[in-house]
């Protein structure tokens, strides 16, 4: 049992490891910090500057969860503070077909239905001209993605609210209203935490989806309505491809590895936030 | 530890509790299919202690449910008859359930802090009315604090987290809370069963000192607690009631064979 769980942290070792390995080439002739900085991508040039990238990831990701969190936290404290149990019956099953569906089939369903809509319907009243396949585009897809993730954790969490808690604040004369967004959710907040971290790590590292409605043009995104060129996305496009370019394949290793690092990074701190919380709601 | 201290909170809602009311007619209570509650008529006497007493599952926690409404959140429940407060029946009427709640505090059987620090607890239902002013939050703070004499104990880690408190302190914490609200009528329902004999007779000692100010209506297990507090006493039988009057004549003249029963020891 032990030496499976050591080999299970090696793996995350190894990749390291091996990436970092991987990517040496290119780290030999530029510094990490042009690397990550510079956003000059001409590949036949010899020049890799991955900063229009990793912003086109973080924001991307960012878009997608400020679209779903708010609609995900009010559909779960509805099914759990209100809804009437013949609506959950039917709800659960289709979130869970929601969750189910691969990845390659919502970037179609972006690519019918989100990218013309934006090009079409939406774009216009903002800017001039927008090909619709946008970053705005990569975060609605993404944020269709997490929802179903995000629902059904959160319905989890907030079930585990005991009902004493919630009796005492109505009995203060509390609406359900306001019980739940005083109590239910501050109650669960450590849980929300968790469960977003998760949807996080999941759109970050979400590859097929964003490919297909991002637009991938090397470009730092100026608007909603730019494309964009996520991490994963350059990495799926051109591994395979492209690697007659010297250094080409240590460049695509490097990538790799940043998202590595980000994910590694993004879940440190949000582990010292839940202890934080924790530590100020319930201990 | 006096209640009548010099000043008072300035307070939005001023306590209107002389000749305070509360009234259960003919009172029937189904959930789903089960008849919890039978034809119960009382008058709940204005600052006094009344102990409602009964075996387990006789339908007492029942009664102080529909008396502040959080009956309603259970599944299939059906209420007929009115209980009358200040002589409005608050059976049905959807929207004053509000106030109904802030007239009529709850402390329940196990001491539930809500997820916040100290402070923010007792200020929540003050909040939730709409009181929003620092300074006076505080003095509402303080001066119930004081009235639960847990004052001492805590003034110097308002904003740690309740959670944090001793079991017997967050009861008294909850009381603090209910009382912050100003309500007219106290629902305790076993409010002593999850403390220690020390924290008990605290709170006990505290309900005595409140009923100058509060109608105390408290439901208990245990027979000495109600033979030392109580003022009136209410003994209920299988959703019904079976005898009701004041402590000393029950006790030591019970009219009902059931009662006299229960009172001996004989089941239970």
């Amino acid at each position: 049992m032990l030496s499976l769980t050591v080999l299970s942290l090696l793996i995350l070792v190894f990749m390291a490891v091996g990436l970092y390995s991987k990517s040496a080439d290119i780290l030999k002739e530029n510094s990490v910090w042009t690397l990550l900085t510079s956003s000059a991508w001409s590949p036949f040039n010899g020049q890799f500057g991955f900063w229009s990238f990793i912003v086109s990831s973080i924001y991307v990701t960012l878009l997608s969860l400020i679209i779903a969190l708010p609609i995900s936290l009010l559909t779960a404290l509805f099914l759990t503070e209100k809804a009437k149990p013949w609506i959950k019956k039917a709800v659960f099953p289709v979130l869970d077909i929601l969750a189910g569906i691969p990845s390659v089939v919502y970037g179609l369903w972006g690519i019918l239905i989100i990218v013309p809509w934006i090009a079409n319907s939406l774009g216009p009243h903002f800017v001039d001209y927008t090909s619709g396949y946008t970053l705005l585009a990569g975060g609605i897809v993404l944020s269709v993605m997490i929802i179903p993730l995000l629902v059904s954790l959160f319905v989890e969490i907030f079930s585990t609210v005991p009902s004493e808690i919630k009796d005492a604040s109505a009995s203060l004369g509390a609406t359900p209203w306001q019980t739940s967004r005083k109590v239910v959710v501050r109650k669960a907040l450590p849980g929300i935490i968790a469960s977003t971290v998760l949807a996080v790590s999941k759109a970050f590292g979400e590859t097929l989806a964003v490919l297909m409605v991002c637009g991938n043009m090397v470009e730092i995104p100026r608007s909603l309505f730019d494309s964009a060129y996520p991490l994963p996305a350059l990495i799926a496009n051109n591994y395979g491809e492209m690697l007659s370019l010297p250094k080409y394949e240590s460049a695509l290793m490097f990538a790799a590895l940043v998202m590595f690092v980000i994910i590694l990074i993004f879940n440190t701190v949000a582990r010292i936030v839940l202890h934080k919380v924790e530590e100020k709601f319930t201990l | 530890m006096s209640l009548k201290k010099s000043f008072r909170p300035g307070y939005k809602f001023v306590r209107q509790s002389e000749g305070a009311e509360l009234e259960v007619r003919n009172l029937n209570v189904h959930i789903k299919n089960n008849h919890i509650l039978k034809n119960v008529n009382l008058v709940l006497p204005d600052k006094k202690i009344t102990c409602i007493i009964g075996p387990s599952g006789c339908g007492k926690t029942t009664l102080l449910k529909t008396m502040n409404r959080l009956i309603d959140s259970v599944e299939g429940v059906r209420i007929d008859g009115g209980i009358l407060l200040n002589n409005e029946n608050i059976v049905g009427s959807g929207e004053k359930i509000i106030n109904l709640r802030r007239k009529i505090g709850l402390v329940s059987q196990k001491p539930c802090p809500l997820p916040m620090s100290i402070f923010d607890n007792v200020a929540y239902g003050c909040r939730i009315h709409g009181i929003r002013n620092r300074r006076k939050l505080r003095m509402i703070v303080q001066y119930y604090l004081e009235a639960v004499g847990l004052w001492d104990e805590v003034s110097n880690r308002l904003n740690t987290p309740a959670a944090r408190l001793s079991v017997g302190q967050q009861q008294r914490l909850c009381l603090a809370r209910s009382l912050a609200v100003e309500p007219q009528f106290i629902l305790a329902d076993e409010a002593t069963s999850a403390l220690d004999p020390i924290s008990s007779r605290n709170v006990e000692e505290l309900f005595v000192k409140l009923k100058q100010d509060y109608s105390i209506i408290m439901v208990t297990h245990t027979l000495h607690q109600a033979k030392r507090i109580a003022d009136h006493v209410v003994f209920m039988y299988l959703g019904e009631i079976i005898e009701a009057g004041p402590a000393n004549e029950i006790f030591t003249n019970p009219q009902h064979q059931l009662t006299k029963e229960y009172l001996s020891g004989a089941f239970n």
